[in-house]
């Protein structure tokens, strides 16, 4: 398959990005100055991130489409206000995640953000799920890009007014250039932020307007760091078709009324994972030093038994120092626990950790 | 004008008597990008030419480094390892990972010049 490019490709080509092939596409994964210091001017002031690789469904209809999805997706589809947004998953028959993604109700039914590794695949589970009778999109002449960080709010309302009563992890449809363009007010960072969906005519001119009022090109390597930070999960690592919600402490994400009623795909295996059937546990990880524990690397216990391995790490510019998130037997999953690591045929120390590393509030 | 040698997989190397030290080069570090992590052949380890001595991570991943030449390792540089940024900072200088005492002084000879390194790089873009 050939790789694709986002609209905003030639404008990152213009400001120096270093791509990397990512799920198909060539993305951009740092600009000139470096990873750690956009992971810093995001924290500190607004990084643009263009994340058009990302899956926009639509899926049109009323009350009906909202019973319908609840049978594949165990959030509260039913009661969300207009413009809310939620957190959730498609769970697939033994309670594993298909996808993780953000379902926002809007005018004309529900409005899905999708991995781009995973879009094509959630498009045809969504529509073998709903069949014939709700009209499905998968947008191909939409742009997202994200504005994250304090200053982010003050960047967008000098470009689109209003922006700044969005509550967190709620959205608005607004005019740019006479076209539409809905934005949430969500993101990926651990930073207040918006997620932006535009028109790919209007998104060069949209995100040069973001930089020339201060906002900083972002690229995905510093977006990595960013999550991690924030104890987020990055599908196909932290997360997948064999961990479920719960074992990936993500219970919050399923409301109290779909956790007690069910009614959803896969419902059986996560009941039994919260009446006390969970074995294992996706918790934060932090080495002692500075040494960086990557993905695959084995978890023991103090007393040399295996426990569990590592799903994402790096450095964490912000917390400064070395940080890692991954599954551990939930005996060994209360934060404080020591632990070793093993990397490259060494062993190192390390505690299981509190999530996130790193905390902001958002704007509520 | 620098009487350095350079290897392939983009290492240094700079003679002084029978030491050499030896470190990644700034190409290298461009296309590393930040350096958060660094492991060093511990002193008195032996190292084969072309053989892995030691470790550097960036934010997005580990790589190996090689040694370009062969010898015993007599210091190495653990200011990189407190600080990794020095590499980024000041690559060929400050940055510099171990001195070997030389095994073969003819391993030197096979390496490039400066200015055969800067087209080799260019070229290579990797």
């Amino acid at each position: 398959m050939e790789t694709q490019k986002t609209a905003l490709y030639n404008y990152h080509e213009s400001l120096g990005a270093k791509f990397m092939p990512f799920a198909g596409y060539e993305m951009p994964v740092q600009y000139p100055y470096g990873i750690i210091e956009e992971h810093k001017i995001t924290r500190s002031n607004a990084g643009l991130f263009d994340v058009s690789h990302m899956g926009q469904l639509l899926i049109e209809g009323n009350e009906d489409l909202a019973i319908e999805l609840e049978k594949i997706i165990p959030t509260d589809l039913k009661t969300i206000k207009l413009n809310q947004s939620k957190y959730s998953f498609l769970t697939n028959e033994d309670g594993g995640i298909y996808d993780d993604l953000i379902v926002t109700k809007v005018k004309k039914g529900f409005s899905i953000i999708l991995n781009a590794a995973c879009k094509n695949n959630d498009f045809k589970i969504i529509k073998t799920a709903l069949g014939n009778k709700f009209m499905i999109t998968l947008h191909k002449n939409l742009s997202l890009i994200a504005l994250q960080g304090p200053k982010s709010s003050e960047i967008l309302e000098k470009n689109i007014n209003g922006v700044l009563s969005l509550k967190f992890m709620n959205g608005n449809k607004f005019t740019y250039k006479d076209e539409d363009i809905y934005i949430t007010r969500s993101g990926y960072t651990g930073e207040d932020g918006f997620e932006i969906s535009i028109p790919n005519n209007l998104v060069e001119d949209f995100a040069k307007k973001l930089i020339t009022h201060g906002a900083k090109p972002i690229g995905l390597g510093a977006r990595d760091t960013l999550r991690l930070e924030a104890g987020l999960c990055l599908y196909g690592h932290d997360i997948n078709e064999s961990t479920t919600p719960i074992e990936a402490n993500l219970k919050w994400a399923i409301s109290k009324r779909r956790r007690k009623e069910g009614g959803f795909v896969g419902y059986s295996k996560i009941k039994s994972d919260m009446n006390g059937q969970l074995t294992r546990l996706r918790v934060g990880v932090k080495p002692e030093g500075k040494i960086i524990a990557r993905e695959g690397v084995r978890i023991f216990s103090k007393d040399g038994q295996e426990i569990g391995s590592i799903t994402s790490g790096t450095f964490g510019p912000s917390v400064n120092s070395s940080i890692a998130m991954g599954y551990v037997k939930y005996d060994f999953s209360k934060p404080g626990t020591k632990v070793i690591l093993e990397v490259r045929e060494k062993k190192y120390d390390a505690k299981i950790s509190e999530l996130p590393f790193y905390k902001k509030n958002y704007a509520r | 004008m620098s009487n350095k040698k350079f290897s392939k997989q983009h290492e240094w190397v700079s003679v002084e008597g029978d030491v050499a030290t030896i470190g990644i080069t700034k190409h290298a570090v461009e296309m590393l990008g930040d350096i958060v992590f660094v492991e060093l052949p511990e002193k008195g380890k032996n190292v084969e030419k072309e053989g892995q001595a030691g470790v550097v991570e960036s934010t997005k991943a580990a790589s190996d480094v090689y040694t370009p030449i062969s010898g015993e390792v007599v210091e190495n540089n653990q200011s990189i390892v407190d600080d990794p940024s020095k590499i980024n900072s000041d690559p060929e200088n400050e940055g510099w990972f171990f001195k070997l005492k030389i095994k073969n002084k003819s391993e030197i000879d096979t390496l490039m010049n400066e200015e055969e390194y800067n087209k080799f790089a260019k070229e290579s873009n990797n």
